[in-house]
């Protein structure tokens, strides 16, 4: 049982728009830390810039909001400095795969041990409405006013193309969903991104709308669950089976009866059906929630003091004056 | 045969860039350092990654100053230069005295070798109008000859030329070979093999010369009678820049942390730092400049003494992120190893040309320290000092060096850390627990620090303006106002000594005044000057931000003052920004090359002339 509660970890009053979805997402936060029971000053939030990124002004740990694109960086360095302390850094779309695109995808290449938020309501809120990397063509913005001429990035496809170990999802309004992924996050050792899908509801108002109600979630979401059948539907009544190269949906009683139905597997190494998983969309497919991928690796920080400590035993030199001497020394007398 | 006594000679090795020139040179500096020589040098990179060999892109040189008394640059011209092949010669020759001894490997000079080098006739001495002695040997056949019974491939064997080349120089000074196969012992210390053909040849090329005579009327002896006793070693100065952060990271008691990019010719500090895990160093090759800094800045709020290392396009790179640093006032060391530019420039080669960008090239009222080293070993303390600074005062700090000063290097003699200046940050105190706000000042105005992990510290920490009371987002504009005053009037608080003043300091007609990697040549010019009877005076800066407190007074108490400079004028647009009325001669050079000091002293005796 943790000592601590939501309000040891809260602070200040939030400036967001009435029903932004990063109030929900930080209210989960506050819940989860809570129940994970790392002291507030063993916690670091670091974000960059952007409408999510003054989510850690209203976090009563050690914070930071530094510059756009660059937390995921800054992340890096602080937890290979300080490995003791926990590390969430947050972003939005447009500060960590837009400006900080190269960042984020070098943080989950090395499987640094923090936990990597992406607030993702497709769109620039802070700038007052341009389309972001993660816009869907053809987005109309105050940027595009005759819509996007580009493709945007899935999350999870960039994070696994950068061999992510650790990948969730979930709807900023479902506070146990993402209470769920974060408590997965935040067990998981290396990189863990967590998509949040959210609403802006000034400049992107809809943007997730088939999924950003409980109702919605139950007609068109999945929720996967590690060794559990990937089943979903008002009534329970669809499933995903593999056909080919990819996946399908089935009715169940339709020729198909539960044991076809595919079973979760979060920890094979192999990303293949994860990435399947991951991109699939309405209307022809649920869209997946919960954990996808979760599979442990070496982390960055780890093999970096594992190194230090393996080094240290086989070198002769422990400190400066040691070091001078392992040089070509002359004496002058 | 004679033996001359020379006060200092220089020697520079060339050849093309596979011949092995730099390990030739570094093999003969540190023999002559080792008896007690002052040494300074100077390795000649070619631009090129790999140009065709024999080509004259591919020369590569390495330069070494030996002086008998202390030496400051690694010499305008040379004694002695080795010429490994045509090109080289073709190339090199500009850097040879008219009382050289040039030696060359007459096998390389061969028809082909001839037109690759672009010589239009079959006889480049007369070609070239070359009168000194000549030293022509058949060093490739020697060679050859020497390891023919080894088992070696051809390709190994012309490996080994640099040491038949080395080995002649070696006798031509009288050094003792003993210390060389130490050398190539330890060297080649996983392949005995290779060092014994190695020392095989260093000796066959002694003895060439021993038994020829090599066609020279002398050779020369450059003894050190008086020498600072202690214990010496060669040290370039990215290496005492990266010995200066862990000597300073030792003393203050935090680990010592490097992001960095792979850039030249910054790239040596990273390799450096990269080694010494049993300091627990943590080196972090980054994804780009920028993360170079913003892991730099992540690890320094978490309470290391962190790092950025790199050059003047990732200077660019970095601003916005050394921003984040001056706002936050978190401290870091930013080190700038010079190089050619603007843009990709000239990467090899050595300018003064970051100074106005890394005191004014970034957005808003952004003050910071900036210091710069004057010579290879005093990269150890200008890095030093640059992390005292940054830890004490709560600021990043730029430490500026060169690719002149950070290639080069010079004999050093080992510092007693013990013997230099405690260093100790702000840290916050135990009484201010629970009241903790970030920006609480103590009596230099310099905030509290409070590293991650503590109790009842919890802060945080941003690019947008906070209040200085609380610690909150805060666009009040006095509060602003205040802020910008506060942050700068802490950086020109931080106390930093006097610039010297050398030469004829009482009396001179002429003030020469630079900053950095220029030392050694200004001040041989000065030297030069004085004792031809000229009265010079020279007033080197290592700290440019802030100014030494006595910079006016000195910049105004002599008649006339030039500011000599490897770009076209930035710091004495800068001194001209801080003193009032002030209006030097300028010197400018922006070449890529190290001033030479007969240039020099040509340019101030016109000076003094006028």
């Amino acid at each position: 049982m943790s000592e601590y509660t939501a309000k040891d970890f809260k602070k200040g009053q939030p400036r967001w728009c009435p029903g932004c979805g990063d109030h929900f997402f930080l209210a989960s936060l506050h819940k989860v830390l809570a129940e994970l029971g790392v002291a507030p000053h063993n916690t670091a939030v670091i974000s960059g810039i952007g409408c999510s990124s003054r989510l850690p002004y209203y976090m009563n740990t050690y914070a930071m909001q530094t510059i756009h694109g660059r937390a995921a960086a800054i992340s890096t360095g602080f937890k290979v400095a300080n490995p003791d302390i926990t590390v969430w850094q947050i972003s939005g779309d447009g500060d960590g795969l837009a400006i900080g695109g190269n960042h984020f995808i070098h943080a989950v290449r090395r499987n640094i041990d923090i936990n990597m938020i992406l607030l993702n309501n497709r769109i620039y809120g802070l700038t007052k409405g341009q389309y972001s990397p993660t816009s869907p063509r053809g987005f109309v913005s105050k940027s595009s006013p005759y819509g996007t001429v580009e493709d945007p990035f899935s999350p999870a496809e960039l994070c696994f193309g950068a061999r992510g170990r650790f990948f969730a999802r979930a709807v900023a309004t479902d506070a146990q969903g993402t209470v769920d992924i974060l408590k997965a996050a935040a067990k998981h050792k290396g990189a863990s991104v967590c998509e949040i899908l959210q609403n802006c509801v000034i400049f992107n108002d809809g943007t997730h709308e088939s999924v950003y109600n409980k109702e919605g979630r139950a007609k068109n979401a999945i929720y996967l669950e590690h060794g559990k059948p990937m089943i979903f539907g008002e009534n329970k009544e669809y499933g995903l089976v593999q056909e080919g190269f990819g996946l399908k949906v089935v009715k169940l009683g339709e020729g198909y009866s539960e044991k076809d139905i595919l079973v979760h597997d979060a920890h094979c190494t192999d990303n293949t059906l994860h990435l399947k998983l991951a991109l699939m969309d309405g209307p022809d497919f649920p869209v997946a929630l919960g954990v996808i991928r979760d599979v442990e690796a070496p982390t960055y920080n780890d093999s970096v003091h594992e190194q230090l400590q393996e080094v240290s035993g086989k070198k002769p030199y422990h400190n400066f004056q040691e070091l001078l001497l392992t040089n070509d020394i002359w004496e002058v007398k | 045969m004679n033996i001359i006594d020379k006060q200092q000679v220089v020697v520079r090795f060339s050849g093309d860039s596979g011949d092995g020139m730099q390990l030739a040179g570094n093999i003969f500096s540190t023999i002559s350092a080792t008896v007690g020589n002052d040494i300074s040098t100077f390795p000649d990179y070619p631009a090129d990654i790999r140009a065709p060999q024999g080509s004259l892109t591919g020369v590569s040189g390495f330069q070494v100053h030996i002086g008998a008394k202390k030496v400051f640059t690694p010499g305008d011209k040379c004694d002695v230069l080795v010429a490994m092949n045509a090109a080289a010669l073709k190339t090199q020759y500009r850097f040879a005295k008219s009382t050289a001894c040039i030696i060359i490997d007459t096998d390389s000079f061969k028809p082909a070798d001839l037109e690759k080098a672009a010589f239009k006739t079959d006889n480049p001495i007369e070609e070239l109008g070359i009168k000194q002695d000549v030293i022509a040997a058949p060093i490739t056949q020697m060679v050859k000859d020497c390891l023919a019974e080894t088992g070696m491939d051809n390709k190994a064997m012309l490996k080994c030329r640099n040491m038949f080349a080395l080995g002649l120089v070696c006798w031509l000074f009288n050094r003792d070979l003993k210390i060389a196969e130490t050398f190539l012992r330890e060297k080649f210390a996983k392949k005995p093999q290779l060092a014994e053909a190695n020392i095989k040849v260093v000796y066959a090329g002694y003895d060439y010369g021993h038994n020829t005579h090599a066609s020279v009327y002398h050779t020369y002896r450059v003894e050190t009678k008086e020498a600072v006793p202690g214990k010496y070693m060669d040290i370039s100065g990215n290496k005492a820049t990266a010995y200066g952060l862990i000597a300073a990271a030792e003393k203050v008691g935090l680990r010592l942390f490097l992001g960095s990019y792979p850039i030249t010719p910054a790239t040596d500090i990273l390799h450096e730092l990269s080694k010494h895990k049993s300091l627990s160093v943590i080196t972090v090759q980054c994804e780009d400049e920028i993360s170079g800094c913003a892991t730099a800045i992540g690890a320094s709020f978490a309470g290391a003494l962190a790092v950025t290392s790199t050059s003047g396009p990732g200077i660019c790179l970095k601003s916005e992120a050394m921003n984040l640093a001056v706002i936050t006032e978190l401290p870091l060391v930013v080190i700038d190893v010079q190089r050619g530019g603007p843009s990709t420039g000239l990467p090899t080669k050595s300018e003064q040309t970051d100074l106005l960008q890394v005191l004014f090239g970034r957005n808003g009222e952004s003050p910071m320290p900036v210091l710069a080293a004057t010579s290879p070993t005093q990269c150890f303390d200008a890095a030093y000092m640059a992390s005292k600074i940054a830890l004490e005062y709560m600021t990043p700090v730029v430490l500026l060096t060169d690719a002149f000063v950070a290639n080069g290097s010079g004999a050093w003699r080992l510092p007693d850390l013990e013997q230099y200046p405690t260093i100790k940050p702000p840290y916050v105190l135990p009484e201010m627990k629970d009241n903790y706000t970030p920006y609480q000042r103590n009596e230099k105005g310099v905030r509290y620090w409070a590293i991650p992990g503590q109790e009842g510290f919890m802060h945080i920490l941003g690019g947008l303006e906070k209040d200085g009371n609380t610690g909150a987002i805060s666009t009040d504009p006095d509060n602003h106002d205040k802020m910008c005053r506060i942050r700068a009037q802490k950086v020109a608080n931080i106390e930093v000594p006097d610039v010297k003043v050398e030469g004829c300091v009482d009396d001179a007609e002429l003030l020469v005044v630079g900053f950095g990697g220029t030392y050694g040549h200004l001040y041989s010019a000065m030297q030069e000057m004085c004792q031809n009877g000229k009265k010079v005076a020279l007033a080197h800066f290592s700290f440019l931000n802030p100014l030494p407190k006595n910079t006016e007074e000195v910049l105004k108490k002599y008649k006339k003052v030039v500011v000599a400079e490897q770009n076209l004028g930035q710091f004495a647009a800068y001194l001209k920004m801080k003193v009032a009325g002030f209006n030097p001669y300028q010197y400018n050079e922006v070449k890529g090359q190290p001033f030479v000091v007969s240039e020099l002293v040509e340019a101030f005796e016109n000076i003094l002339a006028k």
